[in-house]
């Protein structure tokens, strides 16, 4: 047997039987995992925001951020590891990167992520919850279709000369 | 002399597995078969007991007709690696000329075991890399000698280099022995070995696997505390005692 055969079956039976949900960097997910305490085994569940999936086969792992008490806490939890008993996801998150590192710079009100359409047809506007830095970007670099375009162009034009 | 079973193994590359409790295992295998007994060696006959084990048979054409007469009495294939094990006459006994060894016969699983391999070559390399030594400062008038050595030795005393002083040249390419590494699996099908961390050597070289010398149970890290402390009855029931 060839070796990335042999090395493939490995991977193969250590492949977790159920697969995750599908969840995607900025998703708010919920990944319980199994803790041991001594003899006894309990389950922890571990909220926050997906920063990172790292997709390697068997050896893929994600990354989950969250704020504890004030303090940024990243876990990485390899996807076949059996201590994770299931994954429920809390939230879509719109982002547009597929690395979410720039999140550990931002707290607070910065630090939120819109909420994603599952449709992906029409990219939900939501101006008002956006940070302001984001929405001047969007008014720029974004392409104004639908109705009442030429309004809202002539008023995003108008703002990027000011 | 350790007289100890071994096999001759290929490396065929790194993976993880996940042990009972889902902790992640860092693992090398070894496709450690089919491995045959090629030849056995007696004390009437050669001066000493041994076993000699072929690993990875090769083409016909590859052998010359002494080979192939050998290899015609056993009735194996013409092998690429032959190794001797020393074995006492009594565990030489056990074996028969043309027996294939399975891996699970000759180890058990999540025992420490010794590799042999013959690490990278790095070519010719500096004392920086090949000896960690310090290299020079990059400023204060260094000039043109930043990754040297230093100095080798003396002028008046003893007016020679000293034997053995470090310098650059080959590195790597060496015969390198890592012991005690625990054999986390042993998957027959396969003839392969799950060996716990690293072991020498580039994919699809050599290796020789065998029990390990100095030890006999595998400790693991962090592990190894709890163990000993247990073994003194005294201290056991006094950390009991002092757990409630």
């Amino acid at each position: 047997m060839s070796a990335h055969r042999i090395i493939t079956s490995i991977d193969k039976a250590n492949r977790r039987s159920a697969p995750l949900p599908e969840f995607r960097p900025g998703d708010s997910i919920k990944v319980w995992a199994k803790i041991r305490e001594g003899e006894k085994t309990r389950l922890q569940a571990f909220e926050g925001v997906c920063i990172r999936r790292v997709v390697k086969g068997s050896r893929s792992t994600f990354t989950v951020r969250k704020i504890s008490y004030g303090v940024g806490v990243e876990r990485i939890f390899p996807d076949n590891s059996p201590n994770i008993e299931k994954i429920d996801v809390v939230s879509r998150g719109r982002v547009r990167q597929a690395k979410l590192f720039y999140l550990r710079d931002l707290t607070g009100k910065a630090a939120r992520i819109k909420e994603r359409d599952n449709s992906h047809e029409s990219a939900p506007v939501a101006e008002s919850t956006a940070p302001a830095v984001e929405g001047d970007a969007k008014a720029t670099g974004e392409k104004i279709t639908g109705r009442g375009k030429r309004k809202r162009k002539k008023e995003a034009a108008a703002s990027s000369a000011r | 002399m350790a007289l100890r079973i071994g096999l001759v193994g290929k490396k065929v590359g790194m993976t993880q597995v996940y042990a009972d409790d889902g902790e992640r295992i860092p693992v090398t295998v070894v496709q450690a078969g089919p491995c045959y007994v090629v030849g056995i060696r007696t004390v009437d006959k050669d001066g000493y007991s041994a076993l000699i084990i072929g690993f990875d048979e090769k083409p016909q054409r590859l052998a010359n007709r002494a080979e192939l007469g050998q290899y015609k009495d056993i009735g194996v294939k013409p092998m690429r690696v032959l190794r001797e094990f020393r074995l006492d006459a009594a565990d030489v006994a056990k074996y028969t000329v043309g027996q294939v060894l399975k891996p699970s016969e000759v180890f058990e699983a999540k025992l420490p075991v010794d590799v042999v391999g013959t690490s990278k070559g790095k070519g010719f390399q500096g004392v920086i890399k090949k000896h960690h030594m310090k290299g020079m400062k990059a400023t204060h008038g260094t000039h043109e000698y930043f990754r040297h050595g230093g100095s080798i030795g003396c002028r008046l005393t003893p007016q020679r280099v000293h034997k053995g002083k470090r310098m650059a040249g080959q590195m790597g390419t060496e015969t390198k022995t890592v012991q005690n590494l625990q054999l986390f699996q042993i998957l027959d099908e396969e003839n392969c070995l799950l060996i716990r961390g690293s072991i020498p050597g580039a994919a699809n070289d050599y290796v020789i696997v065998t029990k390990a010398a100095t030890r006999v149970e595998y400790k693991e890290k962090g592990k190894a505390k709890e163990e000993v402390r247990s073994k003194n009855p005294l201290k056991a029931s006094k950390k009991a005692a002092a757990g409630r």
